[in-house]
C-alpha cells in the first residue's frame, strides 16, 4: 500500500468542518466530501453515492458512516463501501490533520 | 581509576527530569549535574495540585525531592533562574541572571505552557492559568474572598480547577467550547453524565460557550460570550490546553515541530542534547499525562548512561479525573470506524455507562463512567492485545463475570426464582410474566407489556423481560423490530412519554437515560429525537443541526442531481403582479432552469445550485417573501379557493381565512408535513377533504375536517365538527395541531396518528373539552414564539455560512 503519489494539499483549518458534519472541496471536476467525526477524526470521500450519485456531504453522519440524503444508503467513511445489503463503493482519499490544518492527498 | 566526571546540565526541574535523575543515579555516577529551574523551588508533584487547590493537601505534602536529595547527589540547583540561550557551538547555557554553565550533555525539560485565548482582557489581574504552584496559590487566595469564578475549558484541568474552587466555596461556572465535556477523552454519553454530576455539586456548566472577551477596568469583573451572555466573575481560570515549551530549542536551531523532535532514545537533532517531558515530540506525538513522561525519563536515563534501551514506545494511557464522586476512566481509541464494534452497557438507575470498542476481536478502547472498576482489566487486555472472542458476550459485564462458565443473560433470567421482581415500577415478578407468556401465548415484548404492564413505565427492564421471553420460548422467540430503530428496543411512544416524564432535554441525555445501545444513535433515531425535544421543550431545547436531514438543514429541497428547489411562501396562494415580477426577475438573474407551480398552489424554482441559495433568498427576502417551508416537517401550504369575494357560490372569505391560518401556523415543527386547505363551499375546489386539516365553508359557518391522505395511501377526511366563527376555527386548528405535535410519532402523518389514537378521543379533547382545547392552543402559541423565524433570513445574515460554499477549490490546468 505504498502510495505512489504523495501530493498532500492543505485545504483549510479543521475548525471549519462542523463535528459530525462535512464540507465540500472541489478538485477540478471532482467533488470531495471531507467529514469530521465527534472525536476530530477526518475522512475524505468522493462526494458521490455509489447508488445514484447523491451528495454524501449532505448526509447525516453517525457511527463512522454517512447516510446518503437521496435514498438512505449507508456508506462507510473509512472504506467508502456501501453497508448492509447494498453493494457499491465510493472512492476515498488519504487525509490527515497537521497542526489543525486538514490535508488531502490527491 | 578516578575519571573526570562529565557535565550534565538540565533545563527544567519538573517531574520528568526528576524521575530521569533517579534512574540515572541508579545506573551510573558518571555525571556532575546542574539544574536550572525557572520556578523558585524544588521538584514537586504537579499532579497533586488539584488536592492542594481543594485543600486536601499542602505544598509540603507534594514535594518529591527535598533540598536534601539535591545535596546528597551533589546537584547544583539554580532556583528561579531561567535559561535564555543555548550556545551549541561552545556547549554552554546562559541564564537570565547571567549564570553560564558548560555542558557535555544537555537535557531540555522545559515542559509546556498554558494556552491563553487571545481575547480582550486576557491580561487583567484575576485571570489565571492552572499550571503550577503559583497559579494554585493565587486561586486559593482568590477563593478566600468568595464570589464568582469562571473556568474556561471543560477538560481535565479545567474541571479539576472548577471542583477545587467550588469546594473552597466559590460560585463556579465552567465554559466549554465543545458540545460535551472532555470530548477528547469521553464520548457524548459519558460527557453528559459527567456534566450532570458536576451540576449536582453546584457547578454550572455551559457547553458550546465561546468566550468573546474578559471584562473589567483594572481587574476581572466578568466574561462575555460570543452569544452576548455576560457572566459576572471575580476570578477567571483559563484551562484550554497546553503548548510544548520549545522556543528555547528552536532559537538554538534544534529541530522543532510541535515539540522538540527526538528519536526513540529522546535524543534531539543535536546529539549532545536530549529532550523529555511535555516539551518533547517522539514519533509525531507530544504527551501531557505522567505515565509516558516517566517512560521517557527511563529511556533518557539509559541513553545517557550508555545502556541498552528498547526506546520509547507509544502506548495508550488511561485518563482519570481527580474529582471526588465523578468516576470516569477512558483509554485508547474510541472513535468510530470501519471494522470497529461497540459494546455498550448503560445503567440509568446507577448513572453508569460502559463502552468497549473492539477491532478484530481485540479491545482498542474503553470509556467507563460511574462503575470504573473494570478499567484496569480492559486496559490490560488492550495493552496485551488479547483476543476476546470467547468472552465477548459477557465482556462488558466485567472481570467478575468471566471464567467458570460464561455469563449468559438468558440463562441468568431463567435461573431467577419466580418471585424475583423484574419490573420495579409496576411490581411485576418473574412468575407473573412467565405465566402470561405461557397462558396467553405471548411472543413479543409489546404483548407482555400490554398484558402485565412489565416494562411499561420507565422501560429500563425491557431487556430483562425480553430475556425471559427468550428463556421461555427458546428458539421460537424471534425478536421483532419494535424499537424506533436498531439503537433501542423502545418504541416511539415510550420514548416520547419518557422524554416528558423524566424531563430529558438533550439527545445525549435521552440516549443515556433510555439506555441506547449505540454511542451516537443513527440516521433514524437522531432526527426523531431532535423533533421530540424541539416539540416538548420549546424555548429550552436548541435543535441539533447534525440530526436534521439536509432539506431542513439548508432550507430547500434536494433534487436527484444534487441541486435544490426553492419555494417562497405565497400566503394562501394569493399573489400579486409585483410579487410575480420579482420572482420572474430572480429566476432570470440566477438562470433558474425550471419554474413550476406546485400541487399546493405555490411557485417552485428548480435546479438551484447550493452556493446560490443565500443569494436567491436574500433577493426574495428583499421583496418580502420568506421560506415557503416546502421541505419541512411542519406547515407546508394552506390551499384556498377564491371564496365569497369573487365566486358566485362562495359562502365565506375562504381566501382570507386561509391566509390567516397560514400566517398563524407557519414555522411550527410537526411530526410529518402538514397541509391544509380552506374551500369556500362544499363544491370543494381547494380539495379540503383529502388534506391533513381542511376547512369547508358553509352558510352557517365552518366545517372542520382532518385526517385525509392523498399520497401512497388515499383516505378521505373525517369531520371534527362545525363552528360558527373564524376565531373558533383558528383556535381548534391550533389545538388539533398541538395535540398531534405532542402525540405523533416522527414521520407519522396526521391520519395515521388519528387512526392510532382514535378520532373520538381527538374530538373530545379538541372540540368538546373547551378547557383542554384552550390549553393546547396556548401551548401552541407559546411554541410559535420560538418557531416563527424565517430560516432564509437567518442564513442570509450568515448562519451556517459554511454550508453554502466549498471549503476549498482547486482549479486544474486543462493539460491532462
Amino acid at each position: 500500500m505504498n502510495a505512489q503519489v504523495e501530493n498532500w494539499v492543505a485545504i483549510g483549518p479543521l475548525s471549519e468542518i462542523p463535528r459530525q458534519g462535512s464540507r465540500r472541496v472541489l478538485w477540478g471536476q471532482i467533488k470531495i466530501a471531507v467529514f469530521r467525526m465527534s472525536d476530530d477524526r477526518v475522512y475524505a470521500l468522493e462526494d458521490k453515492c455509489p447508488h445514484k450519485n447523491g451528495p454524501l456531504s449532505e448526509g447525516i453522519v453517525h457511527e463512522g458512516c454517512v447516510t446518503c440524503p437521496l435514498h438512505n444508503w449507508v456508506i462507510s467513511l473509512e472504506t467508502g463501501a456501501a453497508q448492509g445489503a447494498d453493494e457499491g463503493q465510493t472512492r476515498t482519499f488519504p487525509v490527515r490533520v497537521e497542526d489543525d490544518t486538514v490535508l488531502i492527498a490527491f | 581509576m578516578e575519571t573526570q566526571k562529565q557535565k550534565l546540565v538540565i533545563i527544567g526541574n519538573g517531574m520528568a527530569p526528576g524521575r530521569m535523575l533517579e534512574h540515572l543515579f541508579d545506573l551510573t555516577d558518571a555525571y556532575e549535574v546542574t539544574i536550572f529551574n525557572a520556578e523558585p523551588r524544588v521538584n514537586y508533584d504537579r499532579i497533586m495540585l488539584s488536592p492542594v487547590l481543594s485543600g486536601d493537601k499542602s505544598y509540603a505534602d507534594i514535594i518529591i525531592h527535598g533540598q536534601g536529595w539535591y545535596d546528597e547527589h551533589g546537584i547544583t540547583l539554580h532556583k528561579g533562574e531561567k535559561v535564555v540561550e543555548i550556545d551549541r557551538v561552545e556547549r554552554r547555557v546562559i541564564s537570565d541572571k547571567g549564570t553560564v554553565e558548560h555542558y557535555d550533555k544537555l537535557v531540555i525539560a522545559t515542559g509546556s505552557q498554558p494556552f491563553i485565548i487571545p481575547v480582550p482582557g486576557k491580561d487583567l489581574p484575576g485571570v489565571l492559568a492552572y499550571r503550577d504552584l503559583d497559579d494554585t496559590e493565587a486561586m486559593v487566595a482568590a477563593a478566600k474572598k468568595g464570589g464568582k469564578a469562571v473556568v474556561i475549558g471543560g477538560g481535565l484541568l479545567g474541571l479539576e480547577a472548577a471542583a477545587g474552587l467550588r469546594l473552597r466555596g466559590m460560585d463556579v461556572t465552567v465554559l466549554h467550547l465543545m458540545p460535551s465535556l472532555m470530548e477528547r477523552q469521553l464520548d457524548e454519553a459519558s460527557g453528559y453524565l459527567l456534566q450532570r454530576a458536576l451540576e449536582a455539586r453546584g457547578i454550572d456548566v455551559k457547553c458550546r460557550a465561546n468566550t468573546k472577551a474578559i471584562l473589567g477596568a483594572d481587574k476581572v469583573e466578568g466574561v462575555e460570550l460570543e452569544d452576548g451572555t455576560v457572566l459576572e466573575a471575580d476570578l477567571v481560570v483559563m484551562a484550554v490546553g497546553i503548548r510544548p515549551n520549545s522556543g528555547l530549542a528552536k532559537e538554538a536551531g534544534i529541530e522543532v515541530n510541535r515539540g522538540i523532535v527526538t528519536d526513540a532514545t529522546m535524543r534531539t537533532s543535536d546529539h549532545a542534547i536530549y529532550a523529555l517531558g511535555e516539551c518533547a515530540e517522539v514519533d509525531g506525538r507530544v504527551y501531557g499525562l505522567v505515565a509516558p513522561l516517566y517512560e521517557m525519563a527511563k529511556v533518557a536515563a539509559h541513553a545517557l548512561a550508555g545502556e541498552e534501551t528498547s526506546g520509547f514506545k507509544h502506548s495508550e494511557t488511561p485518563t482519570k479525573l481527580k474529582v471526588t464522586g465523578c468516576d470516569l476512566y477512558s483509554v485508547g481509541d474510541f472513535a468510530e470506524g470501519e471494522g470497529r464494534e461497540d459494546i455498550v452497557l448503560r445503567d440509568a438507575q446507577r448513572g453508569s455507562y460502559k463502552r468497549v470498542i473492539l477491532k478484530d476481536n481485540k479491545i482498542i478502547g474503553a470509556v467507563l463512567y460511574g462503575d470504573v472498576a473494570d478499567g484496569g482489566w480492559f486496559n490490560e487486555m488492550l495493552r496485551a492485545a488479547t483476543d476476546v472472542s470467547d468472552m465477548r458476550d459477557t465482556l462488558i459485564f466485567g472481570q467478575a463475570h468471566q471464567g467458570g462458565g460464561s455469563f449468559d443473560p438468558v440463562a441468568a433470567a431463567a435461573a431467577l426464582p419466580d418471585d424475583a421482581e423484574i419490573c420495579g415500577c409496576n411490581g411485576i415478578c418473574k412468575g407473573q410474566i412467565v405465566q402470561s407468556i405461557t397462558d396467553k401465548g405471548l411472543t413479543a415484548l409489546s404483548e407482555v407489556r400490554a398484558h402485565t404492564k412489565a416494562s411499561a413505565s420507565c422501560g429500563t427492564c425491557a431487556n430483562n423481560v425480553e430475556n425471559l421471553l427468550k428463556a421461555v420460548l427458546g428458539d421460537a422467540f424471534e425478536k421483532k423490530a419494535e424499537g424506533m430503530c436498531g439503537c433501542t428496543p423502545l418504541g416511539h411512544g415510550e420514548v416520547r412519554r419518557l422524554i416528558k416524564a423524566r424531563e430529558l432535554k438533550s439527545i445525549p441525555e435521552v440516549m443515556q437515560e433510555l439506555e441506547w445501545s449505540s454511542p451516537e444513535g443513527c440516521a433514524k433515531c437522531r432526527p426523531a429525537l431532535n423533533y421530540y425535544l424541539v416539540s416538548d421543550w420549546p424555548g429550552e431545547y436548541e435543535d441539533d443541526y447534525r440530526s436534521r436531514f439536509i432539506n431542513e438543514r439548508v432550507h430547500a429541497n434536494i433534487q436527484k442531481d444534487g441541486t435544490y428547489s426553492v419555494v417562497p411562501r405565497i400566503w394562501g396562494g394569493k399573489t400579486s403582479a409585483a410579487e410575480l415580477r420579482a420572482i420572474a426577475d430572480i429566476a432570470e438573474k440566477y438562470d433558474v432552469p425550471e419554474v413550476k407551480f406546485t400541487g399546493g398552489q405555490r411557485i417552485d424554482l428548480l435546479g438551484i445550485k447550493k452556493e446560490d441559495l443565500p443569494g436567491i433568498w436574500a433577493d426574495l427576502n428583499e421583496h418580502g417573501m420568506v421560506s415557503g417551508g416546502a421541505y419541512t416537517k411542519g406547515l407546508r401550504t394552506v390551499k384556498t379557493c377564491v371564496g365569497q369575494e369573487w365566486c358566485r357560490f362562495g359562502t365565506q372569505d375562504s381566501m382570507g381565512l386561509g391566509i390567516k391560518l397560514e400566517k398563524f401556523l407557519w414555522g411550527s415543527w410537526t411530526p410529518a408535513k402538514l397541509k391544509l386547505a380552506v374551500t369556500g363551499c362544499p363544491r370543494n375546489c381547494a380539495e379540503a377533504t383529502c388534506k391533513d386539516i381542511g376547512i369547508i365553508c358553509v352558510d352557517s359557518g365552518y366545517q372542520i375536517v382532518y385526517g385525509g391522505a392523498a399520497g401512497l395511501h388515499i383516505q378521505g377526511t373525517t369531520e371534527l365538527g362545525i363552528v360558527a366563527t373564524e376565531e373558533e376555527v383558528i383556535e381548534i386548528t391550533a389545538a388539533l395541531t398541538q395535540l398531534y405535535r405532542e402525540e405523533g410519532f416522527y414521520l407519522e402523518r396526521i391520519y395515521k396518528w388519528a387512526d392510532r389514537v382514535g378520532y373520538n378521543r381527538i374530538k373530545t379533547i379538541v372540540l368538546e373539552d373547551k378547557e383542554a382545547r384552550r390549553e393546547l392552543h396556548d401551548r401552541f402559541v407559546f411554541s410559535q414564539k420560538f418557531a416563527q423565524v424565517d430560516p432564509w433570513a437567518e442564513r442570509v445574515a450568515g448562519k451556517d455560512a459554511h454550508e453554502f460554499k466549498p471549503m476549498a477549490e482547486f482549479k486544474l490546468e486543462a493539460a491532462e
